[in-house]
């Protein structure tokens, strides 16, 4: 019998990466197949070129021992894939019946759409593959669980035989996360191929039959799941590069000057993301902050910083209680953030070098007089004087922000939060799209901050980068801190491990 | 010798400045400059075409508007209230709110601003004057205030709320100069008011007034308040990237909602200034629109609190120079409408703009 998919030899470059290289990626029929990687490894690449949404620059698409062109979705859609992306593409405002049929409505007497007779279909299919759905209520009204019930419905409506879903548990509360993998295991008796893209080891030996690991666009290997156990998959998802290394001082840190306890934080949908978490932060120490995305790392930063409330728990600095403070003080009483996207959260692109260097000082003196005006020739001179430690490489302090490169976006972005002489330092994927060069200066810097005696949190998904600079690793798991291991000691397949909700070995 | 030489430099040094900040500047407004050539060469294809001679009326519309005393004061006072709505649309805008009521706030103060003329008697001239531009500021502030508070509490959009708001003002302005507050007659209007509440006329015998001096001085304060102050720095942040602002420690909500007031104000300052500088009396229906001009007059003005007061200059010339237009050779009044809207749409548009200017380049 032929295999269901078969990619192969795929290479895919995006201008400076390579997304895929080479890559051979085969399901057989009925089987349900994992495909593993840390961010980045190329995991959806690979099948947005099989679902026609790329165009790979080379290799080959063989689907049930044909070879054909994925020009585009709607040939993939015809060849029997589905795909079910991470962010949702339904209707909000029309029914679960009116989402799944659109694009092949149901009809009756040339032109009227044929909702009833559409309503059973949905919900005998609905009852058939075990996605328990009311078929006349609105989108809007759906858990997000529900919403992706309804996404897989969709697919399996227009004939999915091969179906693709992007890290479907991303999204879901736990309880959801049982029921969805109830459902692909019913999919699956039903003689559909999955395809489940994933970062999270035990949903993968939960539900997969076979596993592909991707690592940095390359292939490293398929293995049954029989065959393996977590420490194996572990070591072949997480990078192993020669760290490079940075002078660091030893520094005996002592002083414990900012603390979280017990701090319990819900995201925008309502959901609890912050479980009862506890973190410490000493002077003179980099900690870094492990974790996969989206287990609670954007939400932490941004409670810390007062942009987001809390629901209860308290974040001391230096034994006051500053939960209750505003953005503005959190600042003036020596917070100061790195934010994840330079230029969403930490830059005004419309405004210039200058106007963007006292953002968060300028309501202060020296910036402001007493009439809260604002005082040009000191602003002119701070800022001339910050463009020229920091080496920006920008005409003049009149540039807009928009015109410099990404590098010397975040020198923006660092000159201004360090020149502060912040007690505490949150870094948010600091290096993240940054240049070799670019990347080497703000780790140094980071590194003199904790010479200067600031604690920093360091936020990363680049492992290489938190073994490198930390003095102490924590690894967020789920909202909470679930180890602290000494750099020195602790290696990838271990934080690996951690990262993915395993134990420790 | 040297000294002189010295000097001399200096001039030289001074001079080249001067005409490189002149080039600046018109290289800024370039855009509107083509946009209004533009759209006035259209409104001449529009004359051709409906059977006009386009340089008879543009010859007369421009007599209308800068011939004499009368068409100058005429387009001096057209273009006060426009000045006044387009400050208080481009103090919002630059806060990232779109109050497209200024009209309603503009009639809020007018009416309010009326009332105290009236009702408050034998108090010194000038302290009647602040204190009727005082309440006018503060009734357009309040309706100004009422969309900030729907928005932050509710989340209501503020292009619904601004403009809902603007026909509550209207029909309520209405009633209460129909019925409580009518004077004897045939006219929906109030009483007049005190002679101690005037603005004076400052281009006799036109109908400017000093409404325009305050209109000028709001626009170069705004200017100020906006590069300047810290207030101005929060306010121009919040409106180009909120969620920086708020890393920055800004509290965005507070600034939009201080700029709804503050808009609102400006509105019923210009409102107030009509009552007192113009009509004397609160009339019924006695604004043309001047709120929904003003935001055409902010965009024209390139967003710029000096840009402006030139802008609404325009428009206000467009206005006066209108009437002699339609009376000296029955062009109807419409076509000002449409080379108004015509220089609005490529002001808007300027990606439009530079798609005209492009093809031509292309074809030369």
């Amino acid at each position: 019998m032929n295999p269901a998919v078969q990619m192969l030899g795929i290479s895919k470059k995006f201008p400076g990466v390579l997304a895929n290289n080479n890559i051979d990626f085969i399901v057989e029929k009925g089987e349900i197949h994992g495909l593993l990687g840390e961010n980045g490894a190329g995991k959806t690449v690979l099948m947005s070129i099989l679902y026609g949404l790329y165009k790979p620059d080379s290799g080959k698409i063989i689907i049930n021992g044909k070879e054909v062109v994925m020009d585009s979705p709607a040939t993939a859609i015809k060849q029997g894939i589905g795909m079910v992306h991470q962010h949702f593409m339904l209707v909000p405002s029309l029914t679960v019946t009116e989402n799944v049929i659109l694009g092949k409505e149901n009809v009756k007497n040339g032109f009227l759409l044929d909702i009833k007779n559409s309503t059973e279909h949905v919900k005998k299919f609905s009852e058939q593959f075990g996605l328990e759905i009311d078929p006349d209520v609105t989108i809007e009204s759906l858990s997000v669980g529900a919403q992706q019930r309804v996404e897989i419905l969709k697919a399996l409506y227009r004939g999915a035989d091969i179906l693709i879903l992007d890290e479907p548990t991303a999204i879901l509360i736990p309880q959801e996360v049982d029921n969805l993998l109830e459902a692909i295991k019913s999919l699956k008796k039903q003689g559909k191929s999955i395809i489940f893209i994933t970062h999270k080891l035990k949903e993968v030996f939960t539900i997969c039959d076979r596993i592909t690991v991707l690592k940095k666009g390359n292939l490293i290997g398929t293995v049954k799941k029989d065959e393996t156990n977590s420490s194996q998959l572990a070591k072949m998802m997480v990078d192993k590069q020669i760290l490079e290394t940075y002078e660091k001082k030893k520094i005996e840190q002592k002083d414990i000057i900012f603390k979280i306890e017990e701090l319990n934080v819900k995201d925008n949908r309502g959901i609890k993301v912050l479980k009862s978490l506890n973190l410490e932060i000493k002077s003179y120490e980099i900690l870094g902050l492990a974790g996969v995305e989206g287990n609670g790392q954007s939400e932490l930063v941004e409670a810390m910083m007062g942009l987001r409330q809390k629901d209860s728990g308290k974040i001391l600095l230096n034994e006051v209680d500053i939960s209750n403070f505003s953005p503005k003080d959190r600042i003036k009483s020596g917070l100061s953030h790195i934010p994840e996207d330079r230029q969403k959260c930490g830059l005004i692109l419309d405004f210039s070098v200058m106007e963007n260097l006292i953002l968060g000082s300028h309501n202060e003196e020296p910036i402001v007089n007493r009439n809260l005006v604002i005082n040009l020739e000191e602003t002119c001179k701070l800022s001339e004087n910050l463009v020229k430690d920091y080496s920006i490489s920008t005409p003049n302090i009149q540039t807009y922000v928009k015109n410099l490169s990404g590098g010397t976006q975040q020198r923006v972005v660092l000159a201004r939060e360090f020149s502060r002489k912040p007690k505490i330092v949150i870094a948010y994927q600091p290096t993240r799209g940054l240049d070799i060069g670019a990347t080497e200066y703000v780790r140094t810097k980071l590194i003199e901050m904790r010479e200067q005696g600031s604690g920093v949190l360091l936020i990363s998904a680049d492992l290489d980068e938190i073994r490198a600079l930390s003095d102490k690793i924590a690894v967020i798991f789920d909202g909470k801190i679930v180890a602290i291991k000494d750099p020195s000691i602790t290696n990838e397949e271990d934080l690996g491990l951690l990262m993915a909700g395993g134990k420790s070995g | 010798m040297v000294k002189i030489e010295n000097s001399m430099k200096i001039l030289i040094v001074k001079s080249i400045k001067f005409v490189q900040l002149i080039k600046e500047s018109i290289q800024r407004i370039f855009p509107q400059l083509i946009a209004i050539l533009v759209a006035f060469l259209l409104g001449a294809i529009v004359l051709i075409f409906t059977g006009y001679n386009p340089v008879d009326a543009y010859y007369s519309m421009i007599i209308g508007a800068f011939g004499d005393i009368y068409g100058i004061g005429q387009t001096l006072t057209q273009a006060t209230p426009i000045i006044f709505t387009a400050l208080a649309f481009l103090f919002s805008f630059k806060s990232g709110l779109f109050n497209i009521g200024a009209e309603g706030q503009f009639i809020v103060g007018a009416f309010a601003a009326a009332i105290t003329g009236i009702y408050i008697k034998n108090i010194p001239s000038p302290i009647h004057i602040i204190l009727s531009i005082l309440i006018g500021a503060f009734a357009g502030g309040v309706w100004g205030l009422i969309p900030g508070i729907l928005k932050n509490k509710f989340g209501a959009h503020e292009v619904i709320t601004t403009m809902m708001l603007t026909y509550v003002a209207i029909n309520f302005t209405g009633y209460l100069v129909n019925y409580p507050f009518k004077a004897p007659g045939w006219v929906s209007q109030t009483l007049q008011i005190e002679k101690t509440a005037q603005l004076p006329r400052i281009l006799p015998p036109t109908q400017l007034s000093a409404s325009l001096i305050i209109a000028v001085l709001l626009a170069i304060i705004i200017n100020y308040i906006l590069q300047r102050t810290s207030f101005g720095y929060e306010l121009r942040a919040s409106g180009l990237n909120p969620l920086a602002a708020e890393n920055g420690g800004i509290n965005v909500k507070r600034t939009m909602l201080y700029a709804f007031i503050i808009s609102g104000a400006f509105a019923g300052i210009g409102g107030a200034g009509e009552i007192m500088g113009v009509h004397y009396r609160f009339i019924e229906g006695f604004s043309p629109g001047y709120g929904f001009d003003g935001l055409a007059v902010a965009l024209v003005g390139g967003l710029n609190p000096i840009g402006i007061i030139f802008a609404g200059l325009l428009f206000g010339a467009l206005r006066s120079g209108g009437m002699l237009m339609s009376r000296a050779t029955h062009v109807p009044l419409d076509i000002v409408t449409i080379i108004q809207a015509l220089v609005i749409i490529f002001v808007a548009a300027p990606t439009l703009l530079q798609y005209i200017l492009n093809w031509r380049r292309n074809k030369s």
